[in-house]
């Protein structure tokens, strides 16, 4: 067997191994063979790939290895839960960044080499565009999320948007036409780097989810195409399997917030809409409570549920929700968390918040989950979260949010709400769940709130 | 390897992602993006060759650069969804 046939069969093996991984990732049980199966396909790959007899060099390529390495070790041991989705984004971009390279890498060599055809240079065009539009939309997301960054949309925008789109596509165009002039390869990259960042500058913090979702997408298919050019089966397999992965997750987080994906990166709230008045909704109906109360109505609580969104985590309230459930299950009370998809600034972070903070996951109910309960729940308690439980979404058509799915909360004895204030959410309307007539709303910092209620509790 | 069978290779692995991933629940989502992001920096064998060929000093920086991002989403992904994992775990163990 040649060198090149061992390193065929090692990307065959690689490829399994991914697969297997993917398939171990899907069960909490299995999900960390899964990881480590899917590394080991990384490590097999990487050793196969060092047979390579095209490798004249090593000094270079280790080189990198080894800085890479440090980097992303330090990155993934270092950074905090509440972190996770800027540190995604950036991994993301990395991916997409390296394709890039790789795809000019070998398109350079080629042209003069002379030994260009159409199906490299199309494949070439197609990975810089996607691989740079991943990598400066994930560093504008990471920079976004970091809140180092908070720019809004300009006017204007969609007109130069269109302009370095038409650039970007005559460039491309022009790459596989006259593959010798090197030029219009970088101009395809300049104008998608613009596009990428024109793309998710606007963007708002709730829609963060589809955006993070979409560029683990386009990662995946930058892999994918850089696998056309380098004729490489394993990376078109890799890359296509996560691009799967990132699409169905960007459908899963479109679907549970009611927007098109169109909505979401041309950054228009759903069509029309009327935004009710505060003052109608709220008048004098809002209910104030007080620590003690709530602890008094959760003693003769059988069943509690907890909602937590975004602002739980902002408050970094997740250890105090945890030693609430902990009284709670002491005094023989059941406790369930409700979490909607989106309840996040990615597809699950929420029930890695609660993870972290060493809340069983067999406690965390999904949206699908956890709805059928709420008529037979005693008290549910409502931190962080506004827009996912607004019953507008239900009844009211002309609503900006009509038809998201929510979580309905509504439906259980009582509801403890936990607030600043009566500040609306993303969507920017009024919620009828905080006047209603089971509804307490209890004012103040989300941790401090959670642990007077425990405080109030363990004294009585 | 022809174009049409590269074609295949690519229309038969989105099936199949499709096929593994409608399976993974909510609660994994997030080690999922994390995981899969990693396995998208297969490009990183790619950039090997190019760091390694010897081909202009552009290529060896070109490569030079892919090897080293390719890295970082490569072993800080499989690193960070490993640690994500192990919360999981340990989280079950004190429930059960």
């Amino acid at each position: 067997m040649s060198a090149a046939d061992v390193t065929s069969v090692a990307y065959l093996a690689a490829a399994v191994l991914f697969i297997l991984g993917l398939k171990g990732l899907a069960r909490p049980r299995t999900a960390p063979r899964g990881n480590l199966l899917g590394a080991s396909g990384m490590l097999v790959a990487v050793l196969a790939t060092l047979l390579d007899r095209s490798i004249v060099d090593f000094r270079v390529l280790l080189a990198g290895l080894v800085v890479g390495s440090a980097i992303g070790a330090v990155l993934a041991v270092r950074v905090r839960m509440t972190g996770m989705p800027q540190l995604v984004a950036l991994f993301n971009g990395f991916g997409g960044g390296a394709s890039v390279l790789v795809a000019g890498a070998s398109f350079l060599e080629v042209v003069d080499k002379g030994r260009v055809d159409d199906q490299l240079a199309v494949a070439a065009a197609l990975t810089a565009l996607i691989g740079i539009v991943t990598l400066t939309g994930s560093l504008v997301a990471f920079a976004k999320l970091q809140e180092v960054l908070s720019l809004r949309g300009f006017r204007g925008q969609g007109v130069l948007r269109a302009l370095l789109a038409v650039v970007a596509v005559a460039s491309a165009t022009m790459v596989v036409v006259s593959p010798g002039d090197v030029g219009w390869f970088w101009l395809l990259v300049g104008a998608g780097a613009l596009l990428g960042v024109l793309g998710t500058v606007a963007i708002g913090g709730a829609d963060m989810p589809v955006v993070i979702a979409l560029l683990n997408a386009f990662s995946g298919l930058a892999a994918s195409t850089a696998g056309f050019v380098l004729d490489n089966p394993l990376l078109i397999i890799a890359g296509s399997l996560v691009g799967a992965s990132g699409v169905i997750l960007t459908r899963i987080m479109c679907t549970s917030m009611n927007r098109s994906l169109f909505d979401v990166v041309f950054g228009s709230m759903a069509a029309g809409g009327v935004v009710a008045d505060a003052e109608d909704v709220y008048g004098d109906r809002v209910t104030s409570t007080s620590a003690e109360e709530v602890a008094m109505i959760l003693e003769v609580a059988e069943r509690v549920a907890i909602v937590p969104g975004y602002g739980m985590a902002v408050a970094q309230a997740q250890h105090a929700v945890r030693d609430l459930m902990r009284t709670l299950n002491d005094a023989g009370t059941e406790v369930v968390f409700g979490i909607h998809p989106v309840a996040g600034r990615m597809p699950g972070h929420m029930n890695v918040l609660l993870a972290e903070a060493e809340i069983d996951y067999e406690c965390l109910l999904d949206m699908d989950q956890v709805n059928p309960t709420f008529a037979q729940t005693d008290v549910t308690i409502v931190i962080g979260a506004n827009d996912v439980v607004n019953p507008l979404a239900r009844t009211d058509p002309a609503s900006p949010i009509a038809g998201m799915p929510i979580l309905n909360v509504d439906e259980s004895r009582t509801v403890v709400v936990i607030k600043r204030s009566l500040g609306t959410g993303f969507a920017g309307i009024p919620n009828p769940l905080f006047a209603a007539d089971g509804t307490l709303m209890l004012f103040g910092d989300g941790k401090k709130a959670v642990l007077d209620v425990v405080a109030a509790l363990l004294n009585a | 390897m022809t174009l049409l069978i590269a074609l295949t290779l690519f229309v038969l692995a989105v099936f199949l992602g499709m096929e593994l991933i409608t399976k993974v629940p909510a609660t994994l989502h997030t080690p999922l993006m994390s995981g899969s992001n990693a396995v998208s920096g297969i490009t990183l064998i790619g950039a090997m060759v190019s760091a390694g060929t010897d081909h202009s000093t552009l290529t060896t920086v070109l490569g030079f650069v892919a090897v080293v991002l390719a890295t970082i989403n490569v072993v800080g992904g499989f690193l960070v969804t490993g640690r994500m994992l192990a919360m999981f775990s340990s989280g079950r163990r004190k429930g059960s």
